[in-house]
């Protein structure tokens, strides 16, 4: 009963929002074009033969590459810019009285946006295939199934950290300036311009326990076939989803509890 | 024009927009430390791409690092003037506030650029500098006469183009509506600035100065600064960017003809 109706709620919600997103279909194949900087990144790699440091052929880090633009892809979150913005404007109080935390609706948006992007990403890869036809490839089955399931851990793991810092909205007004500083250890550490296996020791030594490298580095390495722990991998993940998950929950009562209306 | 009037004008918007964003003194601070992360990182990024053998594109860490410091000014730049008042067009034309621009008795495009600041942008030009001064050390450069007007030059041609291309795209918002995601397409493109462009391919470099110039934004300025720059690429960079200068101002022209308020 109980999970029929949630069931019938989240169906409801992504059906919403994906007709929101359709609506917008020139703005998110933007957002999909915005996200082409790791093949600038593969262009200074290979034009400048940086790879034999490394020992990764010219191809298995062009498919690198191209893997690590998918999961950024399918693992864009802007939770911290909506909610703010929802909360400046006082349109949480309509969400709070209903009988549903009003992330679920964020994390709907995502995942609506994610479908919609699909087909501009798969466009992009086509192109990249058309000027790199050497790095054609097919994943197998249990490869791919394995991915997907970590890009959304890493989306996850995201979502769950951007929630985090969007509930400090309750105390601060404007959250989305923590955000832009998570973005920049995301941003270099995540694997996104580089992968992670070329980083100076001192840096590898202790990344592997931070979340940054299981965001990008991992899904993009498990899909593209190149050399990774995928038990060690996906375990970490589903180790920062736990961790994470708590303080979220704790963060919104306290949150909740604090926030007044406009105008009180 | 009456050079005295908008001197005039432009004090006060100083003294407003400087007032309101002093309300949030610390998310200033959260913007600092993110200025500087973000320094940090991009060093980092290019330690890693000089592990192999100390060149990429030609260019040795210590010159490419006079490449990162323009760009952190630039950026302070994009951040202090361009991102806050031309990310406003599109609220403009989106609530239709944009006819209470054009009613007043100013000029509409120095009144949309110029409106707002954003004081934590200083924090990154300053930065910026601090770490051009400690490239001019370590690369021993002499500074005389005729360089610092040619370095000066270039620096404000580069501005110019910048400020052109951001202002050509949100202007492109009186047909499309939405085009903040056209301003995260160039923001993205805008980030090869802070390489050199010889360690792209040739067809990427052919792109990069033909069609967006971010080859002259950064590059010129720093061969410059090596004393590397012939005078005709420094000549080619001044009649590229009166070119911006004046397509931008036309365009904005040609462009308010179609503008037709909300609702009409």
């Amino acid at each position: 009963m109980i999970s029929n109706l949630i069931k019938r709620k989240i169906f409801t919600l992504l059906k919403v929002q994906y007709s929101n997103m359709l609506e917008y279909r020139v703005e998110i194949a933007l957002w999909a074009i915005s996200g082409i900087i790791p093949f600038f990144m593969l262009n200074i790699w290979t034009n400048n033969n940086l790879n034999e440091s490394i020992n990764i052929s010219d191809v298995l880090l062009s498919r690198y590459f191209l893997c690590a633009f998918f999961v950024r892809q399918f693992s864009v979150v802007w939770v911290v810019f909506s909610f703010e913005e929802d909360s400046l404007m006082g349109k949480v109080s309509p969400y709070l009285i209903q009988p549903l935390n009003p992330f679920f609706r964020y994390f709907a948006q995502h995942l609506a946006e994610q479908i919609t992007r699909f087909p501009f990403a798969l466009i992009i890869a086509f192109f990249f295939f058309i000027f790199n036809p050497e790095s054609i490839w097919i994943p197998n089955l249990g490869i791919l199934l394995l991915s997907i399931v970590s890009t959304f851990f890493s989306f996850l793991i995201q979502f769950l950290i951007q929630s985090i810092v969007a509930c400090l909205c309750f105390w601060t007004e404007k959250a989305s300036s923590i955000e832009r500083l998570l973005f920049i250890p995301t941003l270099f550490l995540s694997g996104l311009l580089a992968p992670v296996i070329s980083f100076p020791s001192y840096v590898k030594s202790w990344i592997y326990l931070t979340p940054f490298p299981y965001l990008i580095d991992f899904p993009a390495n498990l899909l593209s076939g190149n050399e990774t722990n995928i038990s060690g991998g996906l375990s970490m993940q589903i180790l920062w989803i736990f961790l994470l998950f708590p303080l979220f929950k704790k963060i919104w009562s306290e949150g909740t509890k604090k926030y007044t209306a406009m105008g009180s | 024009m009456n050079f005295r009037k908008y001197l005039k004008v432009y004090k006060k918007f100083l003294h407003t927009s400087l007032a309101s964003e002093l309300e949030y003194k610390t998310n200033i601070l959260v913007d600092l430390i993110t200025a500087i992360l973000s320094l940090v990182g991009s060093i980092f990024l290019l330690s890693i791409f000089f592990q192999n053998d100390g060149y990429i594109g030609g260019w040795k860490f210590e010159q490419a690092l006079i490449i990162q410091a323009i760009y952190t000014i630039l950026n302070g730049i994009t951040n202090t003037w361009f991102n806050p008042n031309l990310t406003e067009i599109v609220k403009h034309i989106r609530e239709g506030t944009l006819d209470f621009v054009l009613l007043k008795p100013i000029d509409s495009q120095f009144f949309i650029s110029l409106k707002k600041i954003n004081p934590s942008g200083f924090l990154e030009i300053m930065l910026g500098f601090l770490l051009l001064f400690f490239c001019i050390r370590i690369n021993q450069i002499n500074l005389n006469i005729s360089f610092m007007t040619l370095s000066s030059i270039t620096i404000s041609c580069s501005i110019c183009i910048l400020y052109s291309l951001w202002f050509f795209i949100s202007t492109t918002t009186i047909w499309f509506v939405k085009t903040w995601n056209a301003i995260e397409v160039l923001r993205s493109f805008l980030y090869i600035g802070r390489f050199p462009l010889n360690s792209f391919s040739f067809s990427l470099r052919i792109f990069f100065s033909v069609f967006i110039p971010i080859a002259f934004i950064t590059t010129i300025p720093s061969e410059v600064f090596l004393g590397l720059s012939v005078l005709w690429k420094i000549l080619l960079e001044v009649v590229v960017a009166a070119v911006f200068l004046i397509t931008s101002r036309k365009f904005w022209l040609f462009a308010i003809k179609f503008y037709s308020s909300a609702s009409s």
